[in-house]
């Protein structure tokens, strides 16, 4: 149905704008769950039991921690600049929060007769588009650095966004390859086709995951890679000087990032919302596309919550990097390794094009 | 220089081989071992509901006692606030009228008698020093306060209650402790 007043689909307007409130909260609710996580995963490994007291088996801690840091004091610094140290956590968290709408979280929806994308933008560059507002957070780190008017503050900055914009670069050229498989950029399209050829893309790009995961790693400020917030060498680094909720929001902004870039790695590489070892097309034939869509999406959340555990898991396990190791790893190692990843792809594919022939 | 022991081991400073140069198959097996830690028992443990025993000979809060007719046993000698070594005790002797025969053992008693905890370092001199068994630490742990006053125990907090008007409470306030003329065959 299509109510025209002012020749605008109202329903898909609503559609959409109901997509993006729940996306959000999902989003900021995840992020807050990840912190549970990560203190319960820190002590598990760690030989303890991590928070039991808040509720039973320490449910209720982000709810704690997050009203603690609501109430604690705003502390402004007098000689900083006051524009850009609000807008500093602001930038991170809007960066953060922007790459969740090209992700898509699960099939469709049929209601009334009416299909309904779970994703809130298939734009057809989507992967562009995720690479695009990622280097838009590296602005946040520096922002917060430099507003800080303080010098550990601001080299913490400078590490943190050299070691951002080195590993971006790894990131792209290691796309590039998925790109010369798939050919297409938009996310749903990569989705299908691991849906329908049966084999997910690690198969076939086993070393660009790998390179796709440092990467990620770097890209969100997460250990081994995490000297602009190394406790020891830095004092918490770029947000040394930020309190209460600007403070939250640096931290639950490297949340979200986490829970982004994981989301993105198992779209791209491990199938998505596809359910795997079962043909979806025909489950959906059986038992309807409402009750399959939404078993897709809570696959697709045990994928994502398989990476998140990964990282978590890493972050307890590796030591942390140096800056010239880190730096000499993402230009030195992870660059050529990217290229030389192309190289092997473009080969490939090339062959299988001349149908497996090495001349015409 | 001749080494101590026999176990140093020179420095190992050859090059990393491929494997190692690799980093990914070390970081693999630290993860490993990672993991096998998630799976193992945990030490900790919970503490209100579950409480490690303590030993019998524990030395915690100090005890004022009394003997088996219900008088104090302290004669404010001083040899406890001599022997302290952080000087956490002080008292003010007093002597007694008689009509309080009941109430304490020799002429001599203490009016005043205060512990300060913050000073205290729970060695247990002045339950050696003391010549009447008058003092002794217990098994309970000094518990937390909010203000510096409340750390000062005077008598009426240490003192064991009175074995002829309270008696099941002055046997869980002695607990398990042995007299001192008891102790080695000494009746």
């Amino acid at each position: 149905m299509q109510l025209s007043l002012l020749a605008i689909d109202w329903v898909l307007f609503l559609d959409k704008v109901i997509l993006v409130a729940i996306i959000l909260l999902l989003s900021l609710f995840v992020a807050m769950y990840e912190t549970w996580a990560e203190r319960k995963v820190a002590a598990l490994m760690q030989d303890r039991r991590g928070p039991n007291r808040a509720g039973p088996g320490g449910i209720l801690q982000p709810l704690a921690d997050g009203l603690k840091l609501f109430m604690k004091e705003e502390v402004i610094p007098g000689t900083s600049n006051r524009f850009l140290f609000v807008l500093g956590p602001g930038l991170a968290m809007l960066t953060a929060m922007l790459t969740s709408a090209v992700v898509p979280w699960s099939s469709f929806f049929n209601i009334h007769g009416r299909h309904v994308d779970l994703q809130i933008a298939d734009v057809n560059i989507g992967l562009l588009y995720i690479f695009g507002v990622v280097s838009m957070g590296v602005y946040g780190v520096m922002i917060g650095g430099w507003a800080s008017n303080n010098k550990f503050s601001l080299l913490a900055a400078v590490r943190g966004a050299s070691q951002i914009i080195s590993y971006e670069l790894a990131m792209g050229l290691s796309i590039i390859a998925l790109l010369m498989i798939t050919g297409s950029l938009s996310l749903r399209t990569i989705v299908e086709q691991q849906q329908h050829s049966g084999w997910y893309n690690i198969v076939w790009q086993p070393l660009g995951f790998l390179i796709f995961l440092v990467c990620a790693f770097a890209e969100c400020n997460r250990t081994p890679f995490d000297l602009s917030e190394a406790d020891s060498e830095l004092n918490m680094g770029f947000h040394l000087e930020y309190s209460s909720m600007k403070l939250g929001f640096y931290l639950f902004s490297e949340y979200v990032n986490m829970f982004i870039s994981s989301a993105v790695m198992a779209t791209l590489y491990f199938g998505g919302y596809d359910i795997p070892f079962v043909n979806d097309a025909s489950l959906a034939q059986h038992w309807g596309q409402n009750p399959v869509a939404i078993i897709q999406a809570v696959v697709f959340f045990a994928k994502i919550a398989l990476f998140i555990l990964f990282f978590m898991w890493v972050r307890w396990t590796v030591p942390r990097f140096r800056y010239d190791q880190l730096m000499r790893l993402g230009w030195k190692g992870l660059i050529p390794l990217a290229i030389f990843n192309m190289l092997i792809t473009g080969f490939i594919v090339l062959w299988h094009a001349n149908h497996w022939h090495l001349v015409k | 220089m001749q080494p101590l022991t026999s176990r140093g081991q020179a420095v190992d400073r050859r090059p990393m081989n491929v494997w190692e140069r690799m980093y990914l198959p070390a970081i693999a097996r630290g993860m490993s071992i990672t993991f096998g830690h998630m799976f193992k028992k945990r030490p900790t443990v919970n503490y209100p509901e579950k409480q490690r025993p303590f030993s019998r000979v524990f030395r915690g809060l100090h005890v004022l006692n009394r003997d088996e007719e219900g008088r104090e046993r302290c004669t404010a000698c001083g040899l406890c606030a001599l022997a302290c070594p952080a000087e956490a005790i002080t008292m003010e002797g007093a002597e007694r009228a008689p009509g309080e025969e009941g109430l304490y053992r020799e002429e001599k008693y203490a009016a005043k008698y205060e512990i300060n905890m913050l000073r205290c370092i729970f060695c247990g001199l002045c339950e050696e020093a003391c010549p009447k068994d008058a003092v002794y630490l217990s098994e309970s742990i000094a518990p937390a306060n909010f203000n510096r006053k409340g750390f000062i125990y005077g008598k009426e907090d240490l003192l064991i209650p009175d074995p002829k008007t309270e008696p099941e409470a002055y046997a869980k306030a002695r607990g398990e402790r042995v007299e001192r003329g008891e102790r080695a065959g000494n009746k």
